[in-house]
């Protein structure tokens, strides 16, 4: 059981890092592919955290927080309409799926590979 | 100053907030039902819209759209809800989100470019 105070503290500490490390690879991967990547490796890594035996403050710090805020649906919506109002609807429907796939397959590997490592633990 | 300790820490103090304004959402809104996370992203991405639509600083930038409304807003959570929901449910929320998403989106690129 964690408090409201402490949850407040893990959910926040873990969304500033998670602000911070999407704030880098946007930095160092140029435009749209950037928000794809962080989109699926963050959700590779709350797959994973879902699946992990890390207890309620786990969830809280690396779950809600870091994965939660290292991913954005805002940006990915932004960059989705300023695409296809740009002209390059196609380029922009492809940006969808592909975050859509990418995401969703990174998220069941991350539940998987867990799940695999962590057999027989719990 | 994107890349300085200062644009660093501006990103990082907004995603405190935007992380905690969430959580308060999500807590708000039960857990597996995945209408917190719906709300968030559709909010978020209305603000979101708002300020990369008008000539906002650098630094209002960094703290509120790179900081706040992304980490405010959430894909990770969005498949996690998505694939929670199953085949069915799940589809037509991913479907909803996507729709209604880029609606707000829209809006809010209109709303800020009026500013």
């Amino acid at each position: 059981m964690t408090g409201a105070a402490s949850a407040v503290l893990l959910v926040g500490l873990g969304g500033a890092l998670g602000a911070a490390a999407r704030h880098a690879v946007g930095l160092r991967i140029e435009g749209s592919p950037s928000i794809a990547v962080v989109n699926a490796l963050g959700s590779l890594a709350l797959g994973g955290t879902l699946a992990a035996p890390v207890g309620s403050a786990g969830t809280l710090l690396v779950g809600v927080g870091f994965c939660g805020a290292f991913t954005t649906f805002s940006s990915f919506a932004v960059e989705t309409v300023s695409t296809a109002t740009s002209g390059e609807i196609t380029r922009a429907a492809r940006f969808a799926a592909v975050n859509l796939a990418a995401s969703i397959c990174a998220f069941l590997v991350g539940t998987l590979l867990v799940d695999a490592l962590t057999g027989g633990l719990d | 100053m994107e890349r300085t300790r200062l644009g660093y820490l501006l990103v990082a103090a907004g995603g405190f907030v935007g992380a905690v304004a969430r959580y308060g959402v999500d807590v708000a809104a039960g857990d597996t039902t995945g209408l917190g996370t719906l709300a968030v992203n559709l909010v978020g991405s209305l603000a979101l819209g708002v300020i990369v639509g008008s000539a906002a600083t650098t630094r209002t930038r960094l703290f509120v759209a790179t900081g706040a409304l992304s980490s405010f807003t959430t894909y990770s959570t969005f498949v996690g809800d998505a694939v929670a929901l199953g085949t069915l449910t799940g589809s037509a929320y991913v479907a909803a989100s996507y729709a209604l998403g880029f609606a707000s989106a829209a809006v809010g690129l209109l709303i800020g470019g009026r500013l």
